[in-house]
């Protein structure tokens, strides 16, 4: 019987195992690497809300499983919290759908984030075009936000 | 009343979830956003209110764009420049359709919806037919070489580095306006409109384009969606299960199937879509 002696592990492999090395070419954390994982993190961070906010829902009202009344009461125009202090409240009183709403706004954020981390992203380069142009965008975003909180 | 189903909330969200996961499959397999095909069953088969479904959809456009783009930012497909410059018509037109959205009947809406569906449907027959041959080069401009649009790419299957110059900006800021819009009125990412806005009309290349299509659907959407939300046209009891479901499609589309290469199943999918789109233009008209 030949003694098998074990290789060596790859740096993938130790990587994947959950021991960090540094390898020669371990990528830098670039812009594009940055904006990759905010937009990743976020949309993970938003489902898991929204699906702990479901669970939480049926958790709180089993006669959701049996009465077909209770589906006119939720999905009537009166049921939608739309205000942020309304998310938040319901968030304190561990209610199911506002748990779900937090989870659609951090959605809704994440592009929001994403152009305000270019932003950050151009001034660093000292590229001022660029940065002046996110500036527009990120106004325009924030505009869109207060027009329809007004309406 | 948002939805006139008799069935439990248990069984509707049920429902919701699978249709949105459908959705958000056949979106990933036909290069199409899930909202163009999600709206149309929320509407015409669950019998949700059209103000709701595009609610529900302009959050769920977002969970993809986001996903999607988190990909290939990374990879360098997305042109970071292009898009921010862009953005900027984009959001201005989401946040026009989204007051619009506000005005306009629903009836408005589903015309305009079976509009943009029939369009997309013949884009994408359009695009089967395609041969990639050369195009000839458009003058220089001035503006993309002071903004420093031009860019490069690695194209993994030649294995070599692809430059690119980018042509017509204005024109591409105007048609951007144009596709905002759309997206803001109809909760779509409309990116039927802006995939060709970037591919014909600034020349950049196809792979390019839909990568940086995808980036800047997410801010687009957002823009719209804020509107909707302070409106109260985001119902979590619907847009909940609806985001959930379309990501999970998409993500499992682009992970496990391969892109629908087959032209004959592909034009089977722009009979079905057409359809759609008649009886979404019917209902428009009918009321």
């Amino acid at each position: 019987m030949s003694l098998q002696v074990p290789e060596p592990p790859s740096a993938e492999e130790t990587a994947a195992a959950g021991h960090p090395v540094v390898h020669p070419e371990a990528v830098p954390l670039t812009p594009e690497l940055l904006i990759s994982n905010l937009l990743r993190g976020g949309v993970l961070l938003s489902l898991s809300l929204v699906v702990c906010g479901m669970a939480i829902t049926f958790f709180r009202h089993p006669d959701y499983f049996s009465s077909p009344d209770a589906l006119q009461r939720l999905t009537s125009p009166d049921s939608v919290p739309h205000r942020l202090p309304d998310v938040f409240e319901g968030i304190m009183a561990v209610r199911g759908q506002s748990f779900v709403m937090a989870g659609l706004l951090v959605m809704i954020t994440v592009p929001v984030l994403r152009v305000a981390l270019s932003l950050g992203i151009f001034r660093a380069q000292k590229d001022r075009t660029y940065a002046a142009i996110t500036t527009g965008v990120l106004a325009l975003l924030l505009l869109a936000f207060f027009l329809g909180g007004v309406e | 009343m948002a939805a006139a189903l008799d069935a439990t909330p248990f069984n509707f969200v049920a429902i919701v979830l699978l249709v949105s996961m459908g959705a958000g499959l056949l979106g990933s397999l036909l290069g199409l956003g899930g909202g163009l095909i999600l709206i149309p069953v929320l509407t015409l088969v669950l019998k949700v209110d059209i103000r709701y479904a595009v609610g529900a959809s302009i959050v769920s456009v977002i969970a993809t764009s986001s996903g999607a783009a988190a990909a290939y930012v990374r990879d360098g497909l997305a042109n970071l420049r292009v898009a921010m410059f862009l953005e900027l018509a984009t959001v201005a037109g989401a946040v026009t359709g989204a007051m619009l959205a506000g005005v306009v009947d629903g009836r408005a809406l589903y015309f305009l919806f079976g509009t943009v569906m029939a369009y997309s449907a013949l884009a994408m027959l359009r695009k089967l037919r395609e041969d990639g041959s050369p195009r000839e080069e458009p003058a220089p401009g001035a503006l993309a070489d002071r903004l420093g649009l031009h860019g490069s790419y690695y194209d993994a299957s030649t294995g070599q580095r692809v430059a690119y110059r980018v042509h017509r900006p204005l024109t591409g800021l105007g048609l951007m306006y144009v596709a905002g819009t759309v997206s803001g009125l109809l909760g779509i990412g409309s990116g039927a409109l802006k995939v060709p806005a970037m591919d014909l009309a600034m020349r950049l290349p196809l792979k390019v384009s839909t990568a940086t299509s995808n980036f800047m659907i997410g801010v687009t959407a957002a823009a719209s969606a804020g509107i909707y939300f302070a409106r109260g046209d985001i119902d979590p009891f619907i847009a909940g299960p609806v985001c959930v479901g379309v990501t999970v499609g998409a993500f499992a589309g682009s992970r496990y199937l391969r892109k629908l290469k087959s032209g004959s199943l592909r034009g089977l999918f722009v009979v079905v879509l057409l359809w759609v789109s008649y009886e979404m233009l019917a209902k428009g008209i009918r009321g």
